[in-house]
């Protein structure tokens, strides 16, 4: 774990990790352990499905931005949170909303554009993510448009006293918006708790996030506004467990935000149907190996923290929530459009 | 009754709204130590404090951003931007954020938040000070868009507004801040979406909005020395807009005018006209006529911008052509 003072004086940007020896000392259970691993596999096997609903079944259609790849960061950040904080998530959400632990039923209903999903269809896999049960306000589908947000989030939860925080995601595009900039400011001067999780995955679209960004480094950009900035390994979910809950505390405290950048990578590309072939076949592979779930099981099981019969468990009984997902998704009906017109204001 | 400016009553309606709900705040550009450049939040930040009153950064997406996600977290944010023109600048907050937010999660979020905003145009403020254009908000569904016209709709419908649950346009005219009238001491609240007939009439209607119905109601006084009898409708929100009302008073009239200081082209008189043509062709025994602003950006000049706008004079010349 890496942070970045003020006056910005330390400007390596090594993505440190805990040594897995070292987990429990920094209070990671076995439990704790496995139900992060849980979500990931949760995340991984829904999107593999949702793929393959996609590309081979032709079942569904749309565009959906898929997380395979990026697990560890919304394991880990939502595994920091506490029940009563909120979040503001985005358009690549399914991970974001399996992590917080939304059930997967509605999730793929969602997708499907059925009445039984999230949103009752009328989102799709963009806004799949918004469920208020679960403390997700919000899931916008405008790049850097849910920045300004999370700070009137977090300006609502500061102005209720009850030290809950705000957490939002957003990718390594979005910081290139005035909406990143302006909420990030008004974040710092009204020193709301918030923390800004940056899910940089190296490429916005098929733009290198290195042509896109004028700074060194996504976290730099907070030096500008005094912010707070912690650089993590996004594909270490404990690497990522820690840093958001050190950011999450300091929020608590009423120290203010924090931008947690959280380096990861797509496996696949920007939206389902995009191959991304303008990537160079080795940086693919490079971060193939680091795969963020194949990764920490091996540290688990080579501490003993877990046994594979655990992992096997867990595979088996997600395995069984995505396909009861989808045959829930598909019995599902879809909403009367003679609905329509009754959900646009409040009454 | 007591008169009140139509900026009085705008902060009466503030301060009363916020002594009522706790979970109402004031956030925007000027309004706290400066107490808003037209002075309509004058004292609040003195008798609610920086909490409640929160000056902000010039951002106007942080300002419209954060009072979303303020009113999604259980806030009342009243929001303010202070010209009608930067609107633009945080339309993504409004238009593509907020307005869908409750369609978009199949009913469940609710965006309880106004945005405060006014246009000067009549005082001189040039291009890009000055710009009425309510109208894009017909493209919004999930808006409410509020237009008063007096200090007595200000304060109603501004009450009515923070008491949404939905998030509102509330769009004030600067031209109006210090007009006054009467405004009961005792409490009250207006509807949203319930047009007020000004002036009863049976030869010509005339639907007038913000600054302009004042004109209309001039112009309604000349055309009566005239012996015509022209009624005034103030729509008071063109969104939810009270179609029957004005479909009604064509159906007796047979005569409309439309008219609005937005630009005429895709305007709030070319909804109106829309509206009355399907649904009241047939009492129709004139062309349906818009007065509205020319279609050019809006002039400096003080001659050219008075020729530019619509008028009593402007509304009066409609009213001949039609009655003939």
């Amino acid at each position: 774990m890496h942070v970045v003072g003020h006056s910005g004086e330390d400007r390596t940007r090594t993505a440190r990790s805990v040594n897995v020896e070292e987990y429990a000392k920094h209070g990671l259970s076995k439990d704790r352990l496995l139900q992060m691993l849980r979500k990931m596999i949760q995340i991984r096997r829904f999107e593999e499905r949702v793929e393959r609903l996609f590309l081979q079944e032709g079942a569904l259609i749309g565009p959906s931005h898929l997380y395979l790849g990026q697990e560890a960061v919304a394991a880990g950040a939502m595994s920091a949170l506490n029940d009563g904080d909120l979040i503001i998530s985005t358009y690549r959400g399914h991970g974001h909303a399996i992590a917080r632990g939304v059930p997967m039923n509605p999730l793929m209903a969602e997708l499907f554009g059925k009445a039984t999903g999230t949103c009752r269809g009328l989102g799709g896999s963009m806004h799949v993510s918004i469920f208020p049960e679960k403390g997700i306000l919000y899931a916008s589908a405008i790049v850097g448009s849910g920045v300004p947000i999370a700070a009137g989030v977090g300006l609502a939860l500061q102005q209720a006293g009850k030290r809950q925080v705000a957490m939002t995601f957003f990718g390594d595009g979005a910081t290139n918006t005035g909406a990143f900039h302006e909420g990030m400011n008004l974040a710092t001067v009204w020193r709301l708790p918030v923390v800004f999780v940056c899910e940089n995955n190296l490429y916005a679209m098929s733009t290198r996030s290195d042509k896109a960004i004028a700074t060194e480094s996504v976290a730099d950009r907070a030096e500008a506004y005094r912010m707070r900035a912690m650089v993590a390994d996004g594909n270490d979910v404990v690497a990522v467990f820690l840093s958001a809950k050190e950011a999450i505390e300091n929020a608590r405290k009423g120290e203010g935000p924090t931008l947690l950048e959280c380096i990861t990578y797509k496996l696949k590309g920007h939206g389902v149907y995009d191959k991304a072939e303008y990537r160079p076949k080795e940086e693919v592979e490079e971060w193939r190996k680091r795969d963020p779930i194949d990764t920490f099981e091996a540290k688990l099981l080579k501490t003993k923290l877990a046994a594979q019969a655990d992992i096997d468990q867990i595979e088996k009984e997600v395995a069984t929530s995505v396909e009861e997902s989808v045959a829930f998704a598909k019995s599902s009906p879809v909403l009367p459009f003679e609905e329509l017109t009754n959900l646009v204001y409040a009454r | 009754m007591p008169e009140l400016t139509y900026a009085e009553a705008l902060r009466q309606a503030l301060r009363e709204e916020m002594l009522r709900d706790p979970r109402v705040i004031l956030m925007g550009e000027e309004i706290g130590v400066f107490e808003g450049v037209y002075k309509v939040t004058r004292g609040l930040l003195q008798e609610f404090g920086p909490e409640r009153v929160r000056d902000t950064p010039i951002s106007e997406a942080a300002i419209a951003g954060a009072a979303v996600g303020a009113a999604l977290a259980g806030l009342k944010p009243v929001a303010e931007i202070m010209y009608m023109d930067f609107v633009t600048i945080c339309l993504d907050q409004i238009a593509t954020n907020a307005a869908k937010m409750r369609f978009m999660s199949g009913g469940k979020l609710k965006v309880p938040f106004v945005l405060r905003t006014q246009y000067s145009l009549g005082r001189m403020h040039g291009a890009q000070h000055s710009q009425f254009y309510p109208s894009i908000f017909f493209q919004v569904p999930g808006l409410k868009v509020v237009l008063p016209s007096t200090p007595y709709d200000a304060k109603g419908l501004l009450k009515a507004s923070i008491r949404e649950d939905n998030p509102v346009v509330f769009v004030e005219s600067g031209a109006l801040y210090r007009t006054k009238g009467q405004v009961p001491e005792e409490e009250y609240v207006l509807p949203l979406g319930q047009c007020d007939i000004k002036r009863k009439g049976n030869d010509l209607t005339i639907v007038a909005v913000s600054r302009v119905v004042g004109e209309a109601l001039v112009a309604a006084a000349q055309l009566e020395e005239q012996g015509v009898s022209a009624e005034v409708i103030d729509p008071r929100t063109i969104q939810p807009l009270d179609k029957s009302t004005i479909v009604e008073s064509v159906k007796k009239t047979g005569r409309l005018i439309i008219a609005s200081d937005d630009v005429k082209s895709g305007g709030i008189g070319s909804e109106i006209a829309a509206i009355v043509v399907e649904e009241a062709f047939d009492s129709l025994d004139a062309p349906i006529l818009r007065v509205a602003s020319a279609d050019t950006p809006i002039p400096f000049s003080p001659p050219l911008e008075q020729a530019y706008m619509p008028n009593a004079q402007k509304i009066m010349a409609a009213a001949k052509r039609l009655i003939g």
